[in-house]
């Protein structure tokens, strides 16, 4: 077919989740040209989820973390090299140590990276960690074996919660500051928050909300403590920044792409945009690095920073670099991602951000066992469970058709209608008001997104 | 057409052999009400929509006309329970079987299965012609639910007997006397039941190395089961890791003679075995349909309101054949991905065994294809069992060349 594109050169930068399963799919759907992969560390592709979990528990050790590969990938692999910069004009990619990589089709997969703690001399301060990488897993469960009197996690999102999970199942002190009035507030809002603010104190984190750490303390290069906005101070010898993640798309600046500290914007079919909001058709973008157009929740621009995301959308935008339009696919995957911490599964669907309500659909705080839904103008947007994962499937569903908000009571383990409260996500984005949108077909090539007029 | 309904027509034992193209007519209907007030649903996006949907019971006690006979002295056991009863007895049982807290069992149980599977094939060495199923695909894995378990193995026969009448009395399709079935079943769960706990009583008190006894002395957060719940948790466990293993086995084995270019492809390369495995779950499900759901309120699934009360079929085997979810369904596809079948079902009553019956199989299956020379069917259709929901041979002879004192 004219369009076809299965020979030639394509090169991917970022060797990492969404980096290999490109290169496995382009492979897959017969692409025979020249491919080259550029990860900027030096180990081959690994899988991140358990670096939080597993590996800080010592149970895995942080080399143990390879990433399976589905099948033999012919590919020139450079690693530890970072690419910095982009010259789309002559279409090639310059890396740092000088080389160029001529390209016809380029994908952008270079991911986040953790966000630094912003005072340099206090981040150089021995004992003050981030965890993002293998190497940083390693050397924070290094730290933790030699068992320290109290860490410190700054910031609890999910990150920040699964560190100081593992911290406490090591049996060591744990303080965890967080400047939101709950952990994982930020992502689930105030009713899952207070549940996990409960759950930190339940198994002896000394959780500090409301409060920021305006100062790390140290002596002779070594950290010893840290001071809060509160006015306390306390002792640590370790202390884990988990601020989060900023994207790495500093090395597009001056490439004319639409790329900034939100990521590179592209289209539902992953091909990038350039600052015109004009889309390029040989610049493709996947992973945590994208910011990409979703029906379901008002075309907003979401960037995830999800396994799962990682995986379809890599999938996607290596089908539609080998594909002609017609045969191209949009990435309509319903965002989809979980965490383990103080023994429980969380696991969510959706986006529960994008909501003004949610409801208690199955289960009960008491239990310890229960799923959340979020609604949003009267539709359900997103659906957190925990220790229930097994039910979110039809969470799910009724995400993807624009199923009414709150869903209809019956459930077995939830007869009468549960309680609707305001969903309290912190700093609500001023959402648009829109046509309802819901997805049909379950198959990559049979996904649509469907208009239905607001009921 | 016949003025027959489609649910009796599946039920028909002369259908047993093939009941796809029921199947096929089935999914043109949509949902398809019954005159008996029933709906089958066979298609699959509307299956997996009502196994996953927490409006849908397990427990038949919520049918508007419960079925009269079963006032069991026993209650459920925990597939015929809704959560959160379900969900804690589920949880209770598996902390001595799976991850997290036993990792390791289905594991350890591998060395055993191929153990038992070459006993079971030695046995055969000598013989041009074996029924498949009671010279190994019954034997092996009631061997292994029972080293499993901890179930002795002289007691196995009686095991036997009462699982095939509890079986039976499932069964609502025309045969015997249902009044009578229901009767016998229901004195089978009791015996059965009271023998599990008596040697779940005795394992209290003389502990072994099997589930039984981690059973019996696992203090969790939660408690332990107590005696009418342990009764009827290893009932389950005992019968669900019975029969179903059994038709799978001998399912694979008829799938793989019908396909003899895929037997010698799996000969060739054995790593293709585990999805083999799951093809055959979706090909030839052990499981053909759940017939004991009952929605709490009524649901709309295909356009369809299914009234609170009403029996609910879900046809997971003809889910697995429709064409609007799997490409080619009538392929067998050794190899095929993006396979999510329903062999296992789906939700949260998704089979417990799973990972013990994929590994038995897998075992069973590579060592019979290792074993086995020139195996020839030798009667095609091979005689079925009675029961529509557990499908599956009776016997399947096969014909064999024998390797004059040759051995593997
Ligand atoms: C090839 C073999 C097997 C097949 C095809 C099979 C199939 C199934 C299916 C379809 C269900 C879902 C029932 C429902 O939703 O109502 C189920 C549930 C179950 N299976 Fe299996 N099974 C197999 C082997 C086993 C084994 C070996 C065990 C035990 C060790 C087992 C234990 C169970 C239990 C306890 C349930 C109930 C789960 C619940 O209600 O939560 N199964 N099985």
């Amino acid at each position: 077919m004219s369009g076809e594109f299965k020979s030639g050169r394509i090169v991917i930068v970022g060797a990492s989740l969404a980096g290999l399963r490109a290169a496995e799919t382009l492979r897959d759907e017969g692409f025979t040209g020249e491919l080259t992969l550029v990860g900027d560390e030096p180990h081959p592709p690994y899988d991140r989820p358990p670096l939080s979990k597993q590996v800080l528990l010592g149970r895995v050790p942080a080399a143990d973390v390879g990433l399976p590969a589905r099948r033999q990938v012919d590919a020139r692999w450079k690693l530890g090299v970072r690419a910095s910069g982009l010259d789309p004009a002559a279409k090639e990619v310059l890396l740092a140590n000088g080389e160029r990589l001529p390209f016809d089709r380029l994908l952008i997969t270079t991911g986040t990276r953790a966000r630094p703690w912003p005072h340099p001399e206090e981040a150089r301060l021995d004992g003050v960690l981030t965890v993002r990488t293998v190497d940083d897993a390693s050397r924070l469960a290094e730290r933790l074996d030699a068992g320290p009197r109290r860490v410190l996690v700054i910031g609890a999102g999910f990150t920040g919660s699964e560190i100081a999970s593992a911290c406490r199942e090591r049996g060591l002190a744990v303080t965890v500051a967080e400047r939101g009035p709950a952990p994982l507030v930020g992502a689930l809002g105030g009713t899952l928050g207070s549940f996990a603010a409960r759950l930190q104190r339940a198994h002896g984190v000394d959780l500090r909300c409301g409060v920021t750490v305006t100062s790390l303390l140290g002596s002779n290069g070594r950290l010893t403590g840290a001071e809060l906005s509160d006015g306390s101070r306390i002792d640590v010898e370790v202390a884990v920044v988990a601020l989060g993640a900023v994207r790495n798309t500093e090395w597009l600046d001056g490439s004319g792409l639409a790329a900034g500290p939100r990521g590179v914007a592209c289209d539902a079919g992953c091909r990038a945009f350039n600052m015109y909001g004009i889309v390029t058709d040989d610049v493709f973008v996947a992973g945590d690095v994208a910011r990409f157009p979703h029906p379901l929740f008002d075309y907003q621009m979401l960037a995830l920073e999800h396994w799962g995301n990682a995986v379809e959308q890599a999938e996607v935008a290596a089908h539609n670099m080998v594909n002609p339009g017609p045969l191209r696919r949009p990435h309509l995957a319903v965002p989809a991602f979980w965490s383990s911490q103080f023994g429980l599964n969380i696991k969510s669907v959706g986006v529960p951000t994008f909501s003004d309500q949610v409801t208690i659909a199955q289960g009960s705080v008491e239990e310890g066992r229960l799923v959340v839904a979020y609604g949003y103008r009267g539709r359900i947007t997103a659906a957190v469970s925990v220790n229930r994962a097994k039910w979110l499937e039809h969470y799910q569903r009724l995400i993807e058709t624009a199923a009414p908000f709150p869903p209809e009571p019956g459930a077995a383990d939830r007869p009468t209608a549960p309680r609707v409260m305001a969903s309290d996500v912190p700093d609500p984005k001023v959402l648009s008001h829109g046509p309802t949108v819901a997805l049909t077909g379950h198959l990559p090539d049979r996904r649509l997104a469907v208009l239905r007029p607001m009921a | 057409m016949s003025t027959e309904t489609l649910l009796e027509r599946i039920n028909a034992y002369e259908n047993r052999a093939d009941p796809y193209p029921l199947y096929a007519e089935l999914r043109e209907h949509g949902v398809a009400q019954q005159n008996d007030g029933s709906y089958l649903v066979g298609t699959y996006h509307e299956i997996a929509a009502l196994l996953h949907d927490p409006r849908i019971s397990s427990d038949v006690r919520h049918r508007s006309t419960p079925d009269a006979a079963r006032p069991d002295a026993l209650p459920p056991s925990f597939i015929a329970l809704d959560d959160p009863e379900h969900d804690r007895l589920r949880r209770l049982a598996m902390r001595p079987f799976g991850p997290p807290h036993s990792p390791g069992r289905v594991d350890a149980l591998h060395e055993d299965i191929v153990e038992i599977a070459r006993e079971l094939t030695d046995g055969l060495r000598d013989r041009d012609r074996i029924d498949l199923v009671d010279d190994f695909a019954y034997p092996l894995p009631v061997t292994v639910i029972c080293r499993l378990l901890g179930v002795p193995h002289e007691d196995m026969p009686e095991l036997r007997g009462w699982t095939n009448t509890i079986i039976a009395s499932l069964d609502h399709s025309p045969g015997e006397d249902p009044q009578e079935k229901q009767r016998a079943g229901t004195a089978a769960r009791m015996a059965m039941g009271a023998y599990l706990g008596d040697l779940a009583e005795r394992r209290r008190a003389n502990p072994a190395d099997d589930m039984i006894s981690a059973l019996v002395h696992d203090d969790g957060p939660e408690g332990r089961l107590d005696k009418p719940e342990l009764m009827t948790t290893l009932t389950l466990l005992t019968i669900a890791g019975h029969e179903t293993t059994v038709n799978l086995i001998t399912n694979g084995m008829l799938t793989l003679l019908r396909h003899p270019e895929v037997l010698e492809r799996l000969r060739r390369e054995p790593e293709l075995m585990p999805s083999a495995v799951e093809e055959l779950l979706r090909y030839e499900p052990p499981v053909q349909m759940l017939p004991q759901r009952t929605p709490l309120t009524d649901i709309e699934v295909g356009g369809v309101i299914i009234p609170q009360g009403a029996p609910l079929f879900l046809m997971l085997a003809s889910g697995n054949r429709d064409p609007l979810r799997f490409e080619d369904p009538d392929h067998f596809d050794p190899a095929r991905r993006d396979n999510r079948h329903f062999g296992f079902g789906s939700g949260v009553h998704s089979c417990f065994g799973a990972p013990l019956a994929r590994v038995e199989t897998q075992v069973a299956l590579a060592e019979l294809l290792r074993r086995l020379d020139g195996p020839r069917l030798v009667e095609d259709p091979p005689p079925y069992r009675h029961s529509p929901i557990l499908r599956g041979p009776r016997h399947l002879p096969i014909a064999t060349d024998v390797r004059a004192g040759a051995d593997a």
